[in-house]
Parts: C-alpha cells; sequence; structure tokens
C-alpha cells in the first residue's frame, strides 16, 4: 500500500465519527520505483491531506517533507522529486491501519489493505 | 474536411462511439464539445463498415485512427462511384492540389485493393490496379513500407442473404490513407496468454474499448471498484494511466493463485506499471476519508450482475436476512475472522456506483460500466440507470444471449456532487438495507436468463415459438 492510499481511507466502522487519519503499524516497508509523472503529480497534489501525508511518511520512515507547503512549491522540482517518492515509491508491505478512534486493526498484507468491515460493526 | 473511416466488421453499436470519445483526446478545446458529423456513402446501411465523419484535420483523423481498436482505417476519399468509370471521372476532378503532394517523384508508394463482402482474386485485384494508370504517380511502388497507401475499396450488390448489411448498390472508394488501428496489441493481450484470469476476466479487445471510452491517458487516475484479476485496468494501464483497484474478494486481490499467478502479475507481464492501490473493500461501504471527492478521472468497471457472478456485500447472510440478531465477533477471535457477506443486488450495486462515481469523479470525468438487459423487447432504451450529475453519452450494446445482452454506458460528470444529492443516496441506502429481500429479488437477474422460456413450456413446440432469424449476423458479429 502507497502513501496515496493510505491518504484516502479511512475507518468507516459504525459510530466512528473521525476515523481519519489511520494510524500505520509497520512490519516491513519496501520501496519500488515508479516512472515520474509531472501532471499526475499536480492533479493529486490538491485531493492530498498534506499534514496526515506528512505524517504518515514519517511513520514509514521518510522525514524529508515540508511540514507545510502550497501549490507554488509545485513548480520546484526537488520538491516534486520528494512528492513523488513519498506518494507513490514507499510501499507498505506487511503492517496495519489502526483506526484512531476505535483501535480496530486492519491488517496489510502483501501490501492490500483489507478494509472489510465484521458483522457487527456495520 | 470529410474523412471516410472504415471499421472492422465487429461491435456496430461501439464503432461510432468510440471514434467520438477518442475525438475528445485530439480536437482543440474549441471544437470539443460539439459532436462529430457522420454521414452514409449512398446506398449504405448504417451498419455498413463505411462511415463519412467530419474532422477538423488530418493530424486529428490520424490520432484517433491509431489509438482506436475498431477503425480498420481512416482515408481521405479522392472518389467515389457505383463504376469504374464514374470513380475515374471522380478522381479527375479532385483538385490537384489535393493529389500531387502524394505522387511526387521521390516518395513511394502502394496500392491495395480491399472489399467488402466479397473475395476478389489476385488477379482480379492486379487489373483494378493497372486501371490507376490515369493517375499520374511518379513516385517508386515499396510494398514493405510505403510513404504513401492508397486504397481502393469495393462493396457489391449482394442480396441480404450473405449475413451482411444490405448494400443497394455497387460502390468503389478510392483514397490515401491516413491512419488506421493497431490491432496488434489484441494477440499481445489476449487472455489465453493472461497468467492469471478469473471466471469473468474481461476480454482484451472489450477492455480497450472500456479505456477508450474512459480516455485513459498519462497522467490521469483510473479506479475500477470491481477489480477482480484488473483485467480492465490493464488496458487503462497500457495508454499510460495510473490505476487503483479494489474487490470484496481479499483471495482475488491479495493472494491469487501464488506468487507469480496474481493481479500484480498481470501487470508486469506486459511491463505495465502496477496498480498504484489495491485494496479490499465493499463497495456497498467504501472507506473513503469524508471530504475527499474529485480524486478519479476514470471509474470503469464490469459490475457483478449475478449472470456469472453475483455481487457480495459485507453485513452477513443471516443478519440482512433478518433472521437473527447482528452477530457479535467475540474479543479473542476479532484478529482472524472473516467476515461473512451477503448478496448484493445489481440494482443497489448500480446504486452504489453511481453514488460513488458521483462522488469521485473529477468534473467531466468519465463512469464507463457494463449494464446488463434483459432482451424481452427490442427497445431498451429508457431503462437505463440515471443521476442528475451524469450525462449518458454513448449506449453500446453487445448482444449474449436470446435472453439477454450487456450494454456498455459511458457517462459524464456534468454537475457536482451536492449535500442534497448525498443526503437522498444516504436515505437510499438505508432503504436498500432495511428492504434487502426485496430489492433482491426485484433486482434478480439470474433467474430471468437461465428460467425456461414460458412459450417453449406452452406450447410444447420448439420450433413453432421461435423468433424469426435476423436477416444478417449485424449486432452478433
Amino acid at each position: 500500500m502507497r502513501l496515496l492510499t493510505h491518504n484516502m481511507l479511512s475507518s468507516n466502522i459504525k459510530g466512528v465519527s473521525n476515523g481519519f487519519p489511520l494510524r500505520i503499524e509497520v512490519e516491513k516497508v519496501v520501496e519500488k520505483q515508479v516512472d515520474f509523472n509531472a501532471d499526475f503529480l499536480r492533479n493529486m497534489f490538491p485531493k492530498i491531506e498534506w499534514k496526515a501525508f506528512v505524517d504518515a511518511a514519517k511513520t514509514i520512515g521518510y522525514a524529508e517533507l515540508p511540514e507545510e507547503v502550497d501549490s507554488s512549491a509545485l513548480d520546484s522540482e526537488e520538491f516534486l522529486n520528494k512528492f513523488h517518492h513519498a506518494l507513490l515509491e514507499l510501499h507498505l508491505e506487511e503492517g496495519a491501519l489502526v483506526c484512531p478512534e476505535t483501535g480496530r486493526r486492519f491488517p496489510v498484507s502483501k501490501g492490500i489493505p483489507n478494509m472489510l468491515l465484521h458483522e457487527d460493526e456495520v | 474536411m470529410w474523412y471516410l473511416c472504415m471499421f472492422f466488421h465487429r461491435l456496430l453499436d461501439y464503432r461510432k462511439a468510440e471514434v467520438e470519445s477518442l475525438a475528445q483526446l485530439f480536437l482543440d478545446d474549441n471544437d470539443k464539445w460539439s459532436s462529430l458529423e457522420w454521414r452514409l456513402p449512398l446506398h449504405h446501411h448504417p451498419d455498413s463498415p463505411f462511415h463519412y465523419v467530419d474532422l477538423p484535420s488530418e493530424d486529428v483523423a490520424r490520432n484517433i485512427a491509431n489509438r482506436s481498436i475498431l477503425v480498420k482505417g481512416m482515408y481521405e476519399i479522392w472518389g467515389e462511384g457505383s463504376s469504374y468509370e464514374e470513380l475515374e471521372e471522380c478522381i479527375r476532378s479532385y483538385p490537384d492540389e489535393r493529389k500531387l503532394p502524394y505522387l511526387e517523384p521521390g516518395t513511394t508508394f502502394k496500392i491495395t485493393v480491399d472489399s467488402f463482402g466479397k473475395v476478389i482474386s489476385f488477379q482480379d485485384q492486379n487489373d483494378r490496379i493497372q486501371r490507376f494508370t490515369y493517375i499520374p504517380f511518379k513516385g517508386q511502388v515499396n510494398l514493405k513500407n510505403p510513404d504513401h497507401k492508397f486504397w481502393v475499396m469495393e462493396t457489391d450488390d449482394y442480396g441480404s442473404s450473405n449475413g451482411l448489411p444490405p448494400v443497394d448498390g455497387r460502390r468503389i472508394f478510392f483514397g490515401r490513407e491516413v491512419g488506421g488501428a493497431d490491432r496488434s496489441l489484441l494477440p499481445t493481450y489476449q487472455l489465453k496468454s493472461r497468467n492469471y484470469l478469473g471466471p469473468t476476466a474481461m476480454d482484451a479487445e472489450m477492455a480497450f474499448l472500456m479505456a477508450n471510452q474512459a480516455l485513459a491517458t498519462p497522467g490521469k487516475l483510473v479506479y475500477d471498484p470491481f477489480v477482480g484479476t484488473g483485467s480492465i485496468l490493464v488496458a487503462a494501464a497500457h495508454f499510460g494511466a495510473m490505476t487503483m483497484g479494489a474487490d470484496i474478494d481479499i483471495r482475488v486481490v491479495r493472494d491469487g493463485r501464488g506468487p507469480d499467478c496474481n493481479v500484480w502479475s498481470n501487470f508486469k507481464q506486459y511491463g505495465l506499471p502496477m496498480p498504484v492501490g489495491l485494496l479490499r473493500a465493499d463497495n456497498n461501504l467504501p472507506p473513503w476519508r469524508p471530504g475527499l471527492k474529485e480524486i478519479f478521472d476514470a471509474i470503469i468497471c464490469d459490475p457483478p450482475y449475478g449472470v456469472r457472478a453475483g455481487g457480495r456485500k459485507s453485513g452477513g447472510r443471516k443478519l440482512l436476512k433478518g433472521t437473527v440478531d447482528p452477530y457479535t465477533v467475540p474479543d479473542d477471535k476479532r484478529t482472524d475472522h472473516i467476515p461473512s457477506t451477503g448478496a448484493y443486488s445489481l440494482v443497489e450495486c448500480v446504486h452504489d456506483l453511481l453514488d460513488l462515481a458521483a462522488r469521485m469523479l473529477i468534473m467531466g470525468g468519465r463512469l464507463v460500466f457494463f449494464y446488463p438487459v434483459l432482451r424481452e423487447d427490442d427497445h431498451v432504451e429508457n431503462h437505463f440507470p440515471e443521476h442528475p450529475c451524469f450525462k449518458r453519452i454513448a449506449t453500446s450494446e453487445q448482444i449474449l444471449s436470446s435472453r439477454y445482452s450487456r450494454v456498455l454506458l459511458t457517462m459524464v460528470k456534468i454537475s457536482p456532487y451536492t449535500l442534497e444529492i448525498a443526503e437522498a443516496a444516504r436515505i437510499k441506502h438505508i432503504d436498500f438495507r432495511e428492504n434487502h429481500l426485496k430489492w433482491l429479488e426485484d433486482g434478480n437477474l439470474h433467474s430471468a436468463v437461465f428460467s425456461p422460456d414460458p412459450q417453449l413450456t406452452a406450447t410444447g413446440d420448439s420450433k413453432l415459438s421461435k423468433e424469426p432469424k435476423p436477416k444478417y449476423r449485424g449486432k452478433y458479429v
């Protein structure tokens, strides 16, 4: 699971009012190279919840991202490279996403987060 | 300028829709929102493979043709006629400034004779080519790699008995090829060479058509909420789009059939970039964070409509039937608990899909999906799902059996997802939950497709009650 996916997900257990951002429990992180596409990054940038993104990157061991940023940063190649790396090249291969309100663990295995709810959670 | 567009004689309903979609990719912003103009050659049936289309430039025509799957060729027509004499007259009167640049010394060319609905022997092809000596070709012939390709295309005035659309009169076209589909990618991607297959994997040609309808290009994010083995996303990735997929069945998305036979390996096999995200999620209760919207450029999918594969949603089989109280998972069993799922009716599935798309697609983004229809009546036009955020721009039918067909719907998001729409969707969601059984019965396609034909059982004579055979194969090809 890449941080792009993490940034889109929340815990949707019945009764949970603020399931975002999911806390990351790391067991194994891998890096996989992805072709750089500046257009894609520019399209994604305004959709990203930045603080959650920076925190998630730190949790999986990447601390190069600026704490605060606005869209003018997209002109900087250095920034785009870092953004690209954090958004697409770091994978949480094994671990879990934890609901911030209930502590329910959504396991991540082979890079796939399992977001399906139990019977009593829907 | 008018170009002759010759289609492969397949998937008739999909042909113009594909060209119109691709035009959106290659037209200037000024021309974009006006629809293309089409015209049929004299005496041609709408199912004929020959159609004239008006495009602003040769570049646009070439780009559309080269990216398409169903355009055999796009031609600048120098002349057409009902006989070779009429054709000659027409070619002679075609302006020289349009002809001479392609006839110059130093260029290479080739003339191909093609026909529709008949076979022309090699000798006859040669004879036909020899007739064109009145065109002042100054270049060299090069059959392997010519600069300019000229085509002679013929149709005859055969009757309607040979399985092809009826043509009233003979028609001959002569033109210069501008571009054509690269169908060599179909054998590359054909399903029988695919490592990881599921029972409902989308065949390669259809998947590419879907990706074209969705305008998949580099820099875009395409989502499939019923990803399965990834067969649709493979096509989108081929055209350079970033892909993301979800499925409720974890065995499919996570495990596949081993380390080199899973969704990832299907992309690796063709050297395509991996999906940016795969997850296990329920389309009925999607886990997207509140506030997330307008992130996908396109959503392409083949929803489970309960004929070959049924949809599932979370909630539990027994609970949804109302026979037991909600099952509480004991704390010590939570970690590895596998939640049971209940049947997911088609109507609810499509409702959820439209709601998801309305929220998550960017403005102008496209939702492309298959929708099954029963072929009880000939006109099914008015039964398609609708949504206030969407405008349907293409409806392409593919007949699957005498009972039902599937229709590829292409919808464009034309207005934003408002709070009112979200609230209406929430109320509907609760209605589906509370009246689960009723919706399951109403939305059940399986019995309609597989139950015995009431006509047949009533008369007991299958020969008499059979529908008359169609006059030509048309949409069946």
